[in-house]
Formats: C-alpha cells, structure tokens, sequence
C-alpha cells in the first residue's frame, strides 16, 4: 500500500526530527536524574535513601498513597455506575465538576482546602477548638490529594461503561443477581483493565503531586514532608546528588507507571486482535 | 413524550445501587471539591470590587499574567508542532524503537512535576548538561523566559500527542488515496486533506497543554528563578502570597487562574462540539 | 486510452515478522488482460480472489512484484499514482468530509501545479458542469455528510471525472448502497460511460453488476483469470466448473451411469453419449422442469420444501433421498398454477440440459430432445 508520506527521504527525516527530539526532551532529562543521583558513587546514594528525613519523607508518601488510592477508587466506581447506568437531573453536571481537579492549578487547589480548614478558614476556629490538626499535617495532605487525583479512575471508567451500555447487567437482573453479584461477575471482568490503569494513573499522582501539597503541608522535617517535597528541599539546600536520590525513587515509579500502561496496553491489543 | 421519558427512566432503574451510588458520589464530591471551592468564593465575598480590583491589577502581578501567558502560549506552539510530528511518526512508520518512543510519550503525566522541574533546572543550568553547550552561544535558559516555556512545554507534551495520535489512526486509507489519486503531492495532500481531519484534535490537544501550562507549578519554579517582574509566574505568585499569610489577595489572584482555566476549557469544548456536528450532518 | 496488463504478479509476504505470520501468500498470479479504448470491463470473483489487488495495481496504489502495465503506449509501471492520470472511485466514496460537494469535485483542479492549473473562473465552470452532470448542481455548497449514500457515490465519480482521466477505475462501487439505489447507479454509469468514451475498469463481486454493465467480464479466482467473455458468451459458455458455478445458482447431480443412464438411488435419468462411471453432473434452476409424472428418459421424484414466488417466475426448493443437497427449480407461473404446487408436494423433475466440467472441454448435454 502507498501512503502520504511514503517517500524513503521524507521518511527518514521525520523519523530522525521524532527520535532527536524524543532524546533530548524526553530521555535526556530521564537519564539526567539518575546520573545526578548516582554522581557521589552508590555508597552516597545508600547513605541518602538511608536518611531519617528521607525515610519519613517515603513513609508518609506511602500513607497518601495508601488512602487516597482506595478512595478514590471506590467514590471513582460508585461515580462511574451511577453517570453510565441511570439517567437522572444533573447527570452532565455531575460530570463536568468532576473534571474540575484537572483544570485547576494545584496551588489554587491547595489554598482552597488551606482556606476552608486553615487557622483563618471555615471550619479553622471549631477545629482549633477541638484541637483537631488537618492543615501542616498529614489529614491536610491526604485530603488535596484526593481533591488532585479524584478524576483519574472516573475518568477511564466511564467512557468505557458508556461505550459498553448495560446490556450484560439487566440480563444478570432478569437472572436474579443481586446488585453486587452483579457488579463483580458481570461488570468488573469487563471493566478490570480500564480500572487498574485509573489507579495507577491515581497512585503516580498521589505520589508525585507537589504544587498543591506544597501549600497546605508547610514543609516540616521528617513530619510533614512527603517525597516531592523532600526532592524541593533539598534541592534548595544545595544538595542536588540528595535531592536527585529521592527524586530517582520517583522516577523509578514513573517508568513502573509507564510499563505498566505498556503491559496493560498490549494485552488490550492482544485480546482484540484474538477475537 | 413525556409519557415515553418516564418508563424510559422506569426502565434505566431496572438496575440496583441509584441511591447507594447517587449518595456516594453526592457526598464525596460536596465535600471533597465543592466545599473547598465555595470558601475561594467565602474569602472573595469580604472584599469590596475596588479591593478586589486594587489586588488583581498590581504591576507585579501583571507582569506575571503576561509571563505565564507568553510562556504557555509558546509551549503550547511547540507541543503542537512536536505532538503532530510524534503522532504522525508513531502511527504511519515503524522503526526500532518505536515502542520504547510511544512508552516515553507518558514520561510527564507520570514523572512528579518537581522532579521534572529540578531536572531541567539542573539540566539548562549554565554549568548543566545542555546549558552549558548554551552558554558560549549566549543563549541562557535557566531564570528567563525559555526556561519557563520548556518547563511547561515538557510537563504537557502528552496532551497533542495522545489527542491526535487515535484519530489518525482511524483516518481511513481511502483519504490519503483519494488524494493521491486526484494528483495532490504530499505536502499539498497533508496540508489540504489530512490537516483539516487532525484540525478538532490538534486545537484541543493544544487548548488543554496551554490550560495544564497557565497552572503550573512544580516544574516551572526551578528553572524560572522567580524574579519579580521577569520570570514570576502567576501561580508563584499566588504561592508567594500565603506564604506571607496574605489571604485575600491570593485567593484575589487564584480566582484569575481559576476562572480563566475553567473559561478556556469550556471554550474548547464548545467549539469541539460545534466543529464535530458540522462534520457529522445535522442537516443546513 | 487502451490498457494493457502483461505478467502482472505480486506476493505478499510475511505479515509481521517474527510473530507467527502466514508466510508468503501468491496474491496474483502472472496476469495478461488486454482493455480496448472506450470498453467497460468488469472484473469478477469472490473475496479473495485479486481482483481488487489487480485493480489497485492498475491504479498504482499497489506495487506489482513484476511485470508491466501501459496505458496506451505510455509504460505506467513504475509511474506514482499522482502521475497516472486515472481517475478512481471508492466502495465508501472516500470524500473529504471537511470539504463541500464544490471543493470535493474541483479538488483535483486546484491541485495542479500553478503553471497549468486553470483560473478560478474556469474550474468553477468546470466543477458546476460536472455537477450537472451528475445531476446535483444545486447540492454544490453541502458537505458530504448531509447527502445519501448514492449521492455521495455521484460526487465522488465526478471528481474522479473532473481531471478528463484516461482511465477510470472503480472498487466496488456500488457494493456499500442499498438495492434500488444500486440499479439506478448502474444504468447511469453506464449512460454516462456511452456518452463519455473513458475506458474503465470495474471490481465487483456481484455477477448481475458485472453482466448487466461489462462489455466483456474478467472472472478471477485464487488469483487467476478464469474466463474473459462478453455477458453472453460467458453464461452460455463457461471455460469451467468455477465459471459455471459462480455465475449462477447450481444443482448438482452425481451417481453411477451404465449404458448412458445415470442412476442414484431410486432416481434415474438418461443421459445420451456419455461413458460408463461415475460422474457429477450440473445445472441451473430454469434448466428443471417439473412434471406429475415421470418420463421414459427421467425419473427423478422430488417434494417441494418451499416456495417463493419472486417477479416473472416462482421459485421452488425441491428435496429427495438421492439428493445431498437441495435443488432449486425456477418456474413459471402458469406451470406453477397447472401443476397446483404447494408445499410437500410430489413430483418429478426433467432436466433439461446437463453440464460437465470433467472433461478438458466443458460439454452440455441434452437427456430430454427439444419438445
């Protein structure tokens, strides 16, 4: 078959321009970050993964993680069924304020949370009362989190669930299956791919958010400092092969995101191409 | 008519869960994106418009408008340009490599901003990998306005890509061969017959890389520098503000950022619905 | 502008390499086909069989293996489509969406290069004279989505026409519209084709397309030509059992013959001035007869399992124990109301002709003498 663009010199060309500029963007800067980790030798990048702040720094990481994921994957479920399965008043607007994480710079989600439970804020001054610490704290980093990466699993659910229609399901009905049958043998076996691709898109997220985390955790060592904010400080105390260490943890579980989306990717092209 | 709608709806609820999923959903998204919206909103109801004004339109902040606005408009030029090359690479030749190039495409979505931004901060800097072949030339990127133009250029990279490459998969064979057959050389068949089909994709892969840029945040800040007036971004500036426990006027100024993103996403989607239906019949 | 088609050939190979591919498979076989200026040929045969292929070859949007193609005296094998000056329809029209009716059809035009590309003005004239043409000049300013099926087929023939190409080719281009829009497509295409004087070249899969609108037929299979006739040769005499077959339903007939009879079970028919042995023997719906009573020469009982009446004829489907498989009869409805044929109904078929494509000639026979 020939195409626009067949020619062998207009070919190469663009395929070269694509690789050069791939290199430079894109797999420079990747390089870069574990050069610069590793530049002091393995013995000083053990040494700085081994830090205390730098532990604390995963720790708390992992707790985020560790709740904001299954959140969000339940509300992202729930919200998913709820816009694919029933017709209701509001259906459309529901959709588009869930959207409302992606448009919105992190720093301004940040001060929104930092004005609703901040000292000034809200519900500030009956916090305070009740001695109840959301922002500086870890309860605040958690909560912009969810509020960054509460779109993710919604987002690759529901155009799939519409594309499939409920068909399947009102047959499960007609068969007698109750509502959670229905959903674990009937629903998610056709939803599994697309859900695990929303929480890992979730998790790369949760971890790596730093604008609006930034705001609300106020950069306390060892205690309030999740990882990217560990990588921030310090890069700003002048301790780059430090700062690059923690940040090559993060690049480590970029390019796990990236296989993983790889892997879930070919096997979708795989099953479509069986049937 | 309405008689039909109602056993319709009857008919939808055949399905278990409305209320457990409607309560859920309701709930999460009150308390998790509604309420901290409406206190943006609380703390902009105690200033006056003439204060409000005074907060929007200082100079500084002003030049950050234009910083940021300058800075996402040039790297959503070049996304577009890069995407439409990455997309047309990925989908119509194979070489080695190809699939290794496609997983590379996702790096910004999946690498942290920050360390996106101390990377090039690191990589651009005048003794840096890059910067450094840089500055013999007299071209510096760290601290001006290149730095902060390649910092959101790459943190929105997948945006072009990933909203056109399906679309020119599914560009049927027949268009490129219609073209040819009726004489068009291949610039002439791009531009005049494949462009227009890219043309919904590409404009809203490049609205929202523009939209993602005007917000960022962590990737910028390292090689921008933050100097007032210069390479200040607005998102900085907000930043800035409640660090000097100056409430109102950042959440003055987030408002800015706030309302111009949701105003531009609701801009492309408009037009892409309009676009699309003039496509697809509907009929005059 | 003649065409002239000599030991074309293509393989294709190996479909993804490394993975478990097909190996290589022969597309077309060397292929020789000699097209008149001004003829309307059809080329035939099932998916699969090249046709298509062949074709796209002509076009230039596939690269034959070997061999050589001319457009009257100009070698084309090795010219870009782009340079071919041919002009090409679609199955699914291949508009561009984006453009109007107008801008489809004076696409072309505007494509040539600056130096010999007409003035606007004359394009428009051009592009407005097709449109008549094709009987849409008032649909000039709409887009493609807003017309039907057959409509957009008539854009799209207009804008292959639009370039005054030597050579008009056409895929399946009447296979993607619904039946009456099909007909009506046809008889014009083939008016235009009368006025018009362009040689072209047709795929169809279709045997009534290719008979009602060929001046002669190209029957492919597996990458061969099987038969090149006009409409009428090629119904009345098929080169082979693939032609016979494909060119119309068939019933098929296979049994011991003695002594010029064949036999089957309880059925018999006498077949004058064939060898002892056995043999399956053909033929077509409207070459059986039906009677309520045997003949000396046949005695072939069937029961009618259905009946449908289509237009002029009625047409039945008959079955026996000596059948494998059932056998059509198409017949009129004046024998179809003297014989007071319902369904289950016994009677006894007459054939009155036989065909076999055993032998290096195919040979028709008569069991019954023209009564």
């Amino acid at each position: 078959m020939i195409r626009i663009g067949d020619a062998p010199r207009v070919r190469r060309l663009l395929i070269g321009a694509a690789l050069v500029l791939t290199a430079l963007f894109l797999l420079l800067p990747l390089v870069a970050i574990f050069a610069q980790a590793l530049m002091s030798g393995i013995d000083v990048y053990w040494q700085n993964l081994s830090d205390d702040y730098t532990l604390a720094a995963i720790g708390l990481t992992l707790l985020v993680a560790v709740i904001t994921v299954p959140v969000n994957l339940v509300f992202g479920v729930f919200l998913a069924w709820l816009v694919t399965r029933f017709d209701f008043p509001g259906r459309r607007l529901l959709q588009t304020l869930i959207d409302i994480p992606f448009a919105v710079s992190p720093v301004v989600a940040g001060l929104v949370y930092l004005l609703l439970y901040g000292r000034n804020g809200w519900l500030g001054g009956w916090l305070d009362a009740h001695d109840i610490q959301i922002m500086f704290a870890w309860p605040g980093i958690v909560l912009v989190t969810l509020f960054v990466t509460c779109p993710f699993v919604a987002r690759e659910l529901i155009p799939l669930m519409q594309a499939q229609g409920s068909r399947e399901e009102e047959a499960a009905v007609t068969l007698g299956a109750s509502g959670w049958t229905i959903f674990r043998r009937v629903t998610l076996p056709n939803i599994r791919h697309a859900l695990l691709y929303g929480v890992i898109l979730t998790n790369a997220r949760a971890v790596g958010e730093f604008g609006a985390v930034s705001v609300v955790a106020g950069a306390i060592r060892g205690e309030t400092n999740t990882l990217p904010l560990q990588v921030e400080q310090l890069y700003q105390d002048y301790n780059t092969v430090g700062a690059f260490t923690s940040a090559s943890l993060l690049a480590l579980l970029a390019l796990l995101t990236l296989a993983a989306k790889a892997a879930l990717e070919w096997r979708a092209a795989r099953r479509e191409t069986a049937t | 008519m309405i008689a039909h709608a109602l056993t319709w709806r009857r008919e939808r609820r055949v399905l278990p869960g409305f209320g457990l999923s409607l309560g859920i959903s309701l709930t999460f998204v009150s308390l998790i994106l509604l309420l901290p919206l409406t206190s943006l909103v609380g703390q902009l109801s105690q200033l006056s418009w003439s204060q409000y004004w005074f907060l929007i339109t200082d100079p500084r902040l002003l030049a950050s408008y234009g910083v940021t606005l300058f800075g996402a408009a040039v790297a959503a030029i070049f996304n577009a340009a890069f995407g439409l090359l990455m997309a047309w690479v990925l989908v119509r030749y194979e070489f080695p490599g190809k699939r290794l190039v496609d997983a590379l495409m996702d790096l910004p979505f999946a690498l942290p901003t920050a360390v996106a931004g101390i990377t090039l901060a690191t990589l651009y800097s005048s003794n840096g990998w890059i910067g450094r072949l840089l500055e013999p030339l007299g071209i510096s990127i760290s601290y001006t306005w290149i730095g902060i133009a390649l910092a959101m250029a790459f943190t929105s990279i997948p945006f072009v890509v990933r909203t056109v490459q399906p679309v020119l998969e599914d560009l049927p064979a027949e268009v490129d061969e219609a073209a040819m057959t009726l004489g068009a050389s291949d610039s002439l068949a791009f531009r005049r017959v494949i462009l227009p089909y890219l043309w919904p994709a590409l404009v809203t892969g490049t609205g929202l890389a523009f939209v993602r840029s005007l917000g960022e945040f962590g990737a910028v800040i390292f090689i921008a520098g933050g100097k007032p007036y210069e390479t200040e971004i607005t998102s900085l500036m907000i930043f800035v503000k409640l660090q000097e426990y100056d409430y109102a006027g950042a959440s003055a100024v987030a408002s800015i950022v706030l309302a111009t993103s949701l105003a531009l996403l609701l801009a492309i989607n408009l037009w892409q619905g309009r676009f699309i239906k003039r496509l697809h019949g509907g009929r005059g | 502008m003649s065409i002239r088609i000599s030991q074309i050939e293509k393989t294709y190979g190996y479909k993804g390499h490394g993975s478990k591919g097909h190996g290589r498979t022969r597309a077309l076989e060397p292929i020789d086909l000699d097209i008149h200026d001004g003829e309307l040929i059809g080329l035939l045969g099932p998916s699969g069989s090249g046709k298509t292929t062949l074709l796209r070859i002509v076009a230039g949007l596939e690269q034959a293996d070997s061999g050589s193609i001319h457009f009257g005296d100009r070698d084309v094998t090795r010219v870009h489509v782009r340079d071919r000056r041919i002009g090409f329809v679609f199955q699914h029209y291949a508009l561009f969406r984006h453009m109007s009716v107008f801008d489809n059809v004076a696409f072309g035009l505007t494509a040539m290069p600056r130096a010999t590309r007409p003035s606007s003005g004359e394009i428009r004239s051009r592009v407005m004279q097709l449109l008549e043409m094709v009987r849409l000049q008032d649909f000039a300013e709409r887009f493609p989505a807003q017309l039907s099926g057959g409509q957009q087929q008539r854009v799209s023939l207009a804008r292959a026409l639009a370039l005054k190409p030597d050579v008009l080719l056409l895929d399946e281009p009447f296979g993607a519209l619904d039946a009456k829009v099909r007909q009506e497509l046809r008889r014009w295409l083939r008016h235009l084709h009368e006025e018009l004087h362009f040689t072209s070249l047709f795929v169809t899969h279709d045997q009534e397309e290719a008979l009602e609108l060929s001046d002669r037929v190209v029957v492919m299979s597996n990458g061969r030509i099987e038969q090149i006739a006009t409409p009428d040769t090629l119904y009345r005499q098929p080169a082979n059992r693939f032609v016979f077959e494909f060119l119309g339903d068939v019933n098929r007939i296979e049994g011991d013959i003695e002594k010029e009879v064949l036999t089957c079970g309880n059925a018999r028919v006498a077949v004058p001035g064939i060898e002892n042995g056995r043999q399956e023997l053909l033929l077509r719906p409207h070459e059986v007869r039906l009677d309520e009573q045997p003949s000396t020469r046949a005695h072939l009982p069937v029961s009618v399992t259905a009946v449908v009446p289509v237009g002029a004829e009625v047409r039945l489907e008959l079955e026996a124990d000596w059948l494998g498989e059932p056998w059509l009869a198409t017949i009129s409805h004046a024998d179809f109301e003297r014989l007071a044929i319902t369904r289950g109904k016994r009677l006894f078929a007459q054939p009155s002709r036989l065909h076999r494509f055993d032998t290096s000639r195919p040979q028709t026979l008569a069991p019954l003498s023209a009564s």
